[in-house]
């Protein structure tokens, strides 16, 4: 047993957290999202050209560092820190994950030019009807020849406007939540038939509405095996699911030490308020839900890379850090009276991006409904 | 005990009914349904309906413009006001104000500004709240120097600074806490003045809140010279002015009618979301059961709000007790947005700018706007006396402890 990093790990670790503490401060970032394009391309390049931390997770014959799930963790919960909005979740962690796992033919060149910083993926998967079930897929693919033919369209595709590829799952036979007949497909963002409606979210991302209408793909877009996709996108949800976790570990950090170094300074009745005692409680109840939930996003992501353990292990973990989100969240704010309301403080701006974690890849319902089923079997 | 309606009452509630339905402004209510920020005059629309029809201000007493009603009907009022989903009519001078001028203040300042706040000729705003004296507000630094001018009248110096100070940017008149006494102790030195926000030395900053809308804002004094007569009830007393006002503040804010039009509204909507496997949202045992317990806990705060009304009209005052209003209520509310935005799943994300309009035509039109909504209801936890200062009270004054 042993919970402690690698060398190389730790130095990963540095390096973005240093990289960030010069060139991603709360100033910076709310400027550069609050215009377009809405995230920093050169920070992207930097993560690519000095940091070298978009091959984290690849191996080295593919030209990553040879890490896996915990070097992920670890640039997201140091992302999760600095409310970074550039696209590592999308495009290393799920864009990567699919590629990875699905042995397809182009998938080294497609990770070398990942690496590289030059292609960059959004998971077009979501549809206005399917909430979280991965199965509930209107989105459609015929065969066309060798190739395929998409029409639909996905909700709500995070990253999508800094993207150039979509994986999009798209159904290849079956009825609308059948498990069966699922296909995922690689597309060109620029293919003929792909319009987009971008906007920005709540939380300071960008995401777009993906229409495809008659968008005609070859053969190789297909990844994975046609009509049994969703094994895949399962596995490569969960391993987006730990990654999240751990961004929300930042996240919860920074809102628990701002609210406690708020708390220290801030005076009423002549007194720290961090010096009553009803607040020191609440704050302790936020200290347990942020080493809980660090915990949990240390469980999944050890037992991700275990396909009999991750469903489980993933929908616990979300679970914990859907309450934990919540409630360090909300508390955040209220510890800060007034001043948490305020679009100037940090603080309101960390509580809305773990509100937006809370529902990511499915709600705290969901998943426990998933991990019921999981752990418990059907209801009688 | 009953709860039952009288015929008198029941015709009451169509007279009440019939009214709204035929007077409610349709420019205001397509402002509403747009979603977008309301005007000045778009504020004040109904305002002016019902100071014509004499309905404005059910809680004043008759002298002064009230109706007279029963708590029945001013229960009656509020619960079909909210079933029609009228705006409600801006608390600061009507119910706020207005409560402490016709218990404290002289014929003159009653005849003077009452009519004003009655027709919604004058916008109020209030200036209690400073950066360094929130929940601890009698710690308040605001400065009041009494001086004579020239002309041997005698008028304030007001230097200081106050802030979440709601709508400010509208209003015409603000009414004001300020330190009169520098050496007693901190309620003893407080007055409550009238500040026209006309004067010189006045300047409001406007304060983004985190959804990115403009409500709040910071009010600067910058030697204010104030009149001495726009001063209610004695120097150094203004503390007594400023209690009476918060425990009316805590009452209202209840909402218990509005909370049974939002749960009303969280129905609609989870009744139309599919579920993930095809349903509707509503006919999931998980959600189904939230929004049961929601609506019975609304039960309960609607009738502890029904023994604290019956309890004012047997003569006492609104008391500590309505602390327990401000929590429930505002821990309903919040429930209510939260339930709201995790039933819209994905469509929860998009941003709608202030002012935007509930038409962004991404997802459904019912989810525009409700992440902003709860993100700006977590304000109601804090503000008028955070829940944990209501706690704080009940302890006190009612628990003794």
């Amino acid at each position: 047993m042993d919970f402690s990093f690698t060398e190389e790990q730790s130095m990963l670790r540095d390096t973005v957290a240093s990289y960030l503490a010069d060139h991603y401060d709360f100033d910076k970032r709310r400027a550069a999202v609050g215009k377009e394009p809405g995230w920093r391309p050169e920070v992207w390049k930097a993560f690519a050209e000095e940091l070298g931390i978009l091959g984290a997770p690849f191996s080295e014959e593919l030209g990553g560092l040879g890490g896996g799930p915990i070097d992920n963790m670890i640039v997201m919960e140091e992302f999760g820190k600095a409310l970074v909005v550039e696209p590592y979740l999308g495009t290393v962690v799920i864009g990567g994950g699919f590629l990875k796992h699905s042995g397809h033919a182009c998938a080294a060149d497609l990770i070398g030019s990942v690496i590289e910083g030059k292609t960059l993926f959004a998971f077009a998967q979501a549809e206005p009807q399917s909430r979280y079930n991965l199965a509930s897929v209107a989105t459609t693919a015929k065969k066309d020849g060798a190739g395929w033919t998409l029409n639909g369209h996905k909700a709500v595709v995070m990253g999508a406007p800094f993207a150039t590829h979509l994986i999009v799952t798209a159904r290849t036979s079956g009825g609308e939540r059948d498990a069966g007949g699922i296909s995922v497909f690689l597309v060109d963002k620029s293919a003929k038939g792909v319009t987009t409606r971008d906007y920005p979210t709540v939380d300071g991302n960008r995401a777009s509405e993906v229409y495809f209408e008659n968008v005609s793909v070859g053969a190789d877009a297909l990844i994975g095996t046609a009509d049994n996709g969703l094994p895949l996108v399962e596995k490569v949800v969960d391993e987006a699911i730990a990654a999240v976790c751990a961004e929300a570990c930042g996240v919860l950090s920074r809102l628990h030490t701002g609210t406690l170094e708020y708390t220290k300074q801030r005076k009423q009745f002549g007194a720290p308020i961090s010096s009553f005692q009803v607040l020191q409680h609440r704050m302790v109840d936020m200290f347990i839900n942020v080493e809980q939930a660090i915990s949990m996003t240390y469980m999944a992501n050890i037992k991700v890379s275990d396909d009999a353990e991750r469903a489980k292990a993933a929908s616990a973990a979300k679970v914990q850090i859907g309450k934990a989100c919540r409630f360090v969240g909300q508390n955040a704010i209220q510890l800060h009276g007034g001043m948490g309301m305020t679009d100037e403080m940090a603080i309101g701006h960390y509580f809305k991006r773990a509100t937006m974690i809370e529902s990511a890849f499915g709600s705290v319902d969901h998943h426990l409904a998933r991990y019921e089923g999981l752990s418990l079997g059907k209801a009688a | 005990m009953n709860l039952d309606f009288t015929p008198e009452e029941n015709a009451f509630r169509d007279e009440v009914r019939a009214f709204i339905k035929d007077n409610y402004p349709a420019d205001l209510r397509a402002a509403q349904n747009e979603g977008r920020t309301l005007t000045k005059e778009e504020h004040l629309s109904w305002h002016k309906v019902l100071a014509k029809k004499g309905w404005l201000a059910p809680s004043w007493p008759v002298e002064h413009g009230g109706t007279g009603w029963t708590p029945t009907q001013k229960y009656i009022w509020s619960e079909e006001s909210a079933r029609a989903d009228c705006q409600g009519v801006l608390p600061f001078g009507v119910s706020m104000l207005a409560p402490v001028l016709y218990t404290f203040g002289t014929e003159e300042q009653k005849k003077r500004f009452l009519p004003d706040i009655y027709n919604g000729k004058v916008w109020w705003c209030q200036g209690y709240s400073e950066p360094g004296a929130g929940s601890d507000l009698a710690s308040l630094k605001c400065k009041a120097e009494r001086m004579t001018a020239d002309d041997g009248k005698e008028y304030y110096l007001v230097n200081g600074q106050k802030t979440w100070t709601t709508l400010g940017q509208f209003a015409d008149w603000g009414f004001f806490l300020v330190r009169t006494d520098q050496n007693s102790k901190p309620q003893a030195g407080i007055s409550f003045l009238l500040i026209d926000m006309t004067s010189p030395g006045i300047s409001v900053r406007p304060i983004i809140t985190l959804e990115g809308g403009h409500e709040v804002n910071d009010v600067f004094l910058d030697n204010v010279k104030v009149p001495v007569e726009n001063r209610i009830f004695h120097e150094n007393q203004g503390w007594t002015c400023a209690k009476a006002l918060l425990a009316h503040e805590r009452s209202g804010i209840a909402g218990v009618a509005r909370s049974k039009r939002n749960l009303e509204k969280l129905r609609t909507i989870a009744g139309t979301e599919r579920s993930d496997v095809g349903g509707s949202l509503l006919s999931e045992a998980f959600f189904r059961r939230k929004v049961a317990e929601l609506e019975i806990d609304l039960t309960a705060l609607e009738f502890t709000e029904l023994r604290t009304l019956a309890g004012e009209s047997s003569g006492k005052g609104p008391g500590p007790e309505s602390s327990i209003l401000k929590i429930k209520g505002t821990e309903i509310q919040q429930r209510l947005q939260e339930l709201a935005l995790e039933a819209v799943g994905h469509y929860g994300a998009p941003f709608l700018r202030e002012g935007q309009g509930n038409n962004l035509g991404i997802g459904p039109d019912y989810a525009d706007g409700l992440a902003g909504e709860m993100f700006n209801g977590r304000k109601t936890s804090i503000y008028g006396g955070s829940n944990e200062i209501q706690r704080n009270i009940i302890a006190k004054a009612v628990l003794g402890l």
